[in-house]
């Protein structure tokens, strides 16, 4: 019952830290992807990065146990349902986690939004057959694996340099970038229809 | 009214990294395929069933990894389901606190009717089609914005960079067809 206990209180502020950084606000969410406010996608590598050097430096401190890393496999679907996924959260502007909190939070077209997913969800499972046998789920670069070697974790590094420091490296430029980026990244020119 | 980015920025990756301190890293996507199989089990009780082993199912994506999903789905009260309702909670109690969403922006949100104007239906059906697409590529991905992006590049996952770079080089196209007029 602890699991579910954790479930509950970390699912919760889950949610919550969703709905105050905007990312269940399609408005927020598109203004991020056509780059005219990418405050959002600051928030998101920043936290990123906060992730990062806590969970390595805790690694190395021995606070965090390495056996919690999860890891998942690469293989060439993981491209082409990263397309997907990125082309129907530009036209929704809902990816999973957001379009139930937002649900939740009281947007109607949010439930369109889940219906079609749960939709979608069956589809694939109809479809993974398929997909299974055309050997675009094989794993490509070693499967599970991190880009340094992290100690104790049980995953191959696509490198052998120690793949904590790699972690901390990578959280520091991911912080550094989310600073550098300018709120807007666009030009303001776009008041009218552009002509087609 | 969001956070400021930076503020936002820390509290979302100290979520992040609560989750993987107490319990293992955030997803939300396989969560819907669970839903699904909840729903077609009590449809269809032969759906998933129990083995010497554990679970397995006659739906072969359920019944991968060793039945892992179909374990899930006779166990709804388990950490990933309770996680994503909770989600809702905590979403809902948030959205309440700051006075709730605003009324105009309930059915259709600011910028999609500063492009595409008032008819609620036309925006129900764009949001029911992008979730079918967001869903259908979340799981031949095998991980969303949270588990793939988020979790992933915070693990230093090569499949997380992958994921990230598929998902904003779709994205960012799209969004900037769609929504040429701000609001």
């Amino acid at each position: 019952m602890t699991s579910i206990f954790l479930a509950l209180v970390i699912g919760a502020a889950f949610g919550a830290v969703l709905d105050r950084v905007g990312a269940s606000n399609p408005t927020i969410i598109n203004r991020m992807l056509n780059l005219t406010n990418i405050n959002l996608a600051k928030s998101i590598l920043l936290a990123i990065g906060t992730g990062s050097i806590l969970m390595f430096g805790g690694q190395m401190l021995g606070l965090v146990d390495v056996g919690h890393m999860s890891v998942k496999t690469a293989y060439v679907g993981v491209f082409i349902g990263g397309l997907l996924l990125g082309a129907g959260w530009a036209v929704s502007g809902y990816c999973p986690g957001t379009g139930v909190v937002a649900a939740a939070s009281g947007r109607k077209d949010a439930l369109f939004f889940i219906a079609g997913g749960l939709l979608g969800a069956a589809a694939y499972m109809m479809t993974y057959p398929a997909w299974k046998a055309s050997g675009l789920l094989d794993k490509i670069a070693g499967g599970k694996v991190t880009l340094g070697t992290v100690p104790g974790s049980g995953y191959e590094g696509l490198s052998l340099l120690p793949g904590d420091i790699v972690g901390i490296v990578m959280g520091l430029a991911f912080i550094a970038i989310a600073f550098a980026l300018p709120e807007r990244l666009i030009g303001q020119t776009v008041q009218a229809q552009p002509a087609e | 009214m969001p956070l400021n980015w930076k503020l936002g920025g820390v509290l979302l990756g100290l979520v992040f990294f609560m989750a993987v301190l107490l319990v293992k890293p955030i997803g939300v996507s396989t969560q819907f395929v669970i839903l699904d199989g909840i729903v077609a089990d009590a449809v269809n009780p032969s759906l998933v069933t129990a083995t010497d082993q554990g679970y397995t199912s006659t739906n072969a994506y359920l019944a991968k990894s060793d039945g892992k999903y179909a374990k899930a789905v006779s166990n709804p009260l388990n950490y990933s389901f309770v996680f994503v309702v909770a989600m809702m909670l905590g979403g809902f109690l948030s959205a309440m606190f700051r006075g709730g969403i605003e009324a105009s922006d309930r059915s259709i949100p600011a910028l999609w009717r500063a492009n595409f104007g008032d008819c609620a239906k036309k925006r129900y059906a764009a949001a029911f089609l992008g979730g079918f697409i967001v869903l259908y590529g979340a799981r031949l991905a095998g991980g969303c914005t949270s588990g793939h992006m988020m979790s992933g590049m915070m693990q230093t996952a090569v499949s997380g960079y992958i994921f990230a770079a598929g998902a904003f080089v779709a994205a960012i196209p799209v969004s900037l067809i769609m929504f040429k007029k701000e609001a």
